[in-house]
């Protein structure tokens, strides 16, 4: 029996991913840039998360017709973003084709109860997460692929940072519990009793998870490779940096080689400017990305 | 568990590198590790020393390009090539191993006599499972995970192949001491690939350590010559 898009085969292609960096793109030059830097897949959208939160307003799917000028330009799996909660953009991505949908808090939610039902479609999806609790709600949802948030268009890791630490804290947790314990667990992450089990007895997640929001040089990409995460996604981080062909190559070099101070100082060396980040104090918890979705 | 394959002297237990650039190199080390063999993450040209064998993963085939060049990997994979010793690309890994891309692109390590198609199935909407006889690996058959796969397009004279579709593409093929696949043996819970390149690695060892020197040398495909098959 020959079967298309199974579970196998959606969380698979983001298993291939693992070990590289996902670079958002909005032209089909900067897509073609990420591909010859090594980027193993790109983001296609309208602008990078820095321009939306500069630009204000409500952030929507981006114009088919830029998403499938990128799709005709690489080779690598092109993703695109939907808005948390709006399945008809979900449909119209995978009628494009794209190999991937990020149901994405970049963009303004168009749902603020419902996410979409991911079980619903041939193409896989990556969710955000600020937590273990969100994070298994989004994979029972149907999610093939995680990402924690971190805050988006900072260019700050801090929210990375704790964020990843949080959902592997609470697997570790999890992991030393006794079987009745766990009831109580995911009655307090508001997540399925059979997931918490799962997770308690694997002690990973059971898909893969990368890292999201505030990455935006080599020195965070190796930062959270070390703390754990399987791949990052870079946002502004690249094509609002002074040479961003050089930073999308150095942040693929160290995100390989992680666990290797030298080749980091190496790859680290003369990379211009990085893009100018923003203190998490000055954003008003109300012009925080993070904060969308549940 | 079944025993590990051994070679002749029980002192030296076969190590198994798997290429850590990119992709799902944790997948195989985990699957050798099932069969009881060791498993080495390869990321510099110095990780190659001390292994009898090595399986490059699936993963993206462009930046895995990428690294191998930027560390210069590709003069030590082609010398541990031609030393004899056994390697094993699935997907990615597969095309890596072709000596010919279809559509132009140049080779990354030009060895095995095959030409392979990248992504020619279409895009990650036209992923599939499917089961795949595999004659020399008996039953029951190989259940196939098929992601954003390539396929085989052309087989030189002196390759072997393993596995076709039932449309007859071929997707599995093995060349002296280098075998491919286009599907992902581990993601299925397969290990009867990782016990024949284990048991191939041991054979390599064995002979290596016997003469005291390398020997059984593969070609070397790209400028050290194109002795092609017949």
């Amino acid at each position: 029996m020959t079967e298309t898009s199974t579970w196998a085969t959606k969380k698979g292609l983001a298993q291939m991913l693992k070990g590289g960096v996902i670079m958002d793109v909005v032209t089909p030059e900067q897509a073609r840039i990420a591909e010859d830097a090594g980027a193993v897949a790109v983001m296609a959208l309208e602008r990078v998360p820095s321009d939306i939160r500069a630009a204000g307003g409500v952030a929507r799917m981006s114009d088919p017709s830029m998403i499938e000028g990128i799709m005709a330009t690489v080779s690598i799996p092109v993703m695109a973003k939907a808005r948390i909660g709006h399945f008809v953009e979900a449909q119209v991505l995978q009628a494009l084709g794209v190999d991937y949908i990020d149901e994405s808090e970049v963009l303004t939610p168009a749902d603020e109860v419902n996410h979409i039902d991911k079980h619903a479609f041939p193409v896989p999806f990556v969710c955000g997460c600020r937590n273990l609790g969100e994070a298994l709600r989004r994979i029972n949802e149907g999610a093939a692929m995680m990402r924690t948030k971190g805050e988006a268009g900072t260019g700050n890791v801090v929210e990375a940072v704790r964020q990843l630490r949080d959902v592997l804290a609470a697997i570790r947790r999890l992991q030393g519990m006794r079987e009745d314990e766990l009831f109580v667990a995911a009655k307090e992450l508001q997540a399925p009793y059979e997931l918490v089990r799962q997770i308690a007895a694997e002690g990973k997640l059971p898909v893969v998870n990368f890292v999201a929001g505030g990455i935006s040089t080599p020195s965070d990409a190796a930062l959270v490779m070390q703390l754990g995460a399987e791949g990052v996604f870079v946002g502004s981080g690249i094509f609002k940096s002074e040479d961003p062909a050089r930073m999308a190559n150095a942040i693929v070099q160290a995100t390989t080689h992680f666990d290797d101070a030298r080749i980091i100082a190496e790859v680290s060396k003369g990379l211009g400017a990085p893009m100018r980040g923003i203190a998490m104090e000055s954003i008003p918890e109300s012009e925080r990305f993070a904060v969308r979705g549940w | 568990m079944t025993a590990a394959p051994m070679t002749a002297d029980p002192g030296t237990p076969v190590r198994i590198g798997v290429l850590a650039l990119q992709g799902a190199f944790r997948e195989h080390l985990e699957t050798l590790a099932g069969i009881g063999v060791q498993g080495v993450p390869v990321r510099l040209p110095r990780d190659l020393a001390g292994i009898a064998g090595l399986i490059l993963p699936g993963g993206e085939s462009t930046t895995i390009r990428r690294l191998i060049a930027r560390w210069e990997l590709r003069g030590p994979l082609l010398d541990f090539a031609a030393s004899g010793a056994p390697m094993f690309g699935t997907c990615a890994g597969l095309i890596v191993l072709a000596r010919e891309i279809a559509g132009g692109e140049e080779p990354i390590l030009p060895l095995m006599d095959v030409t392979v198609r990248r992504n020619a199935f279409g895009r990650q909407l036209d992923s599939f499972e499917t089961d795949l006889a595999v004659p020399v690996l008996g039953d029951p058959p190989v259940h196939g995970v098929f992601i954003r796969a390539p396929v085989i397009e052309r087989v030189g004279a002196d390759v072997e192949v393993l596995a076709r579709l039932d449309d007859g593409r071929v997707v599995a093929v093995r060349e002296r001491n280098l075998l491919g696949t286009a599907f992902h043996p581990e993601l299925a819970g397969e290990t009867r690939f990782h016990r024949l390149i284990a048991t191939m690695a041991a054979e390599h060892q064995e002979r290596a350590e016997g003469s005291g020197h390398r020997q059984q040398p593969t070609r070397r495909g790209g400028a050290a010559g194109s002795s092609s098959a017949a």
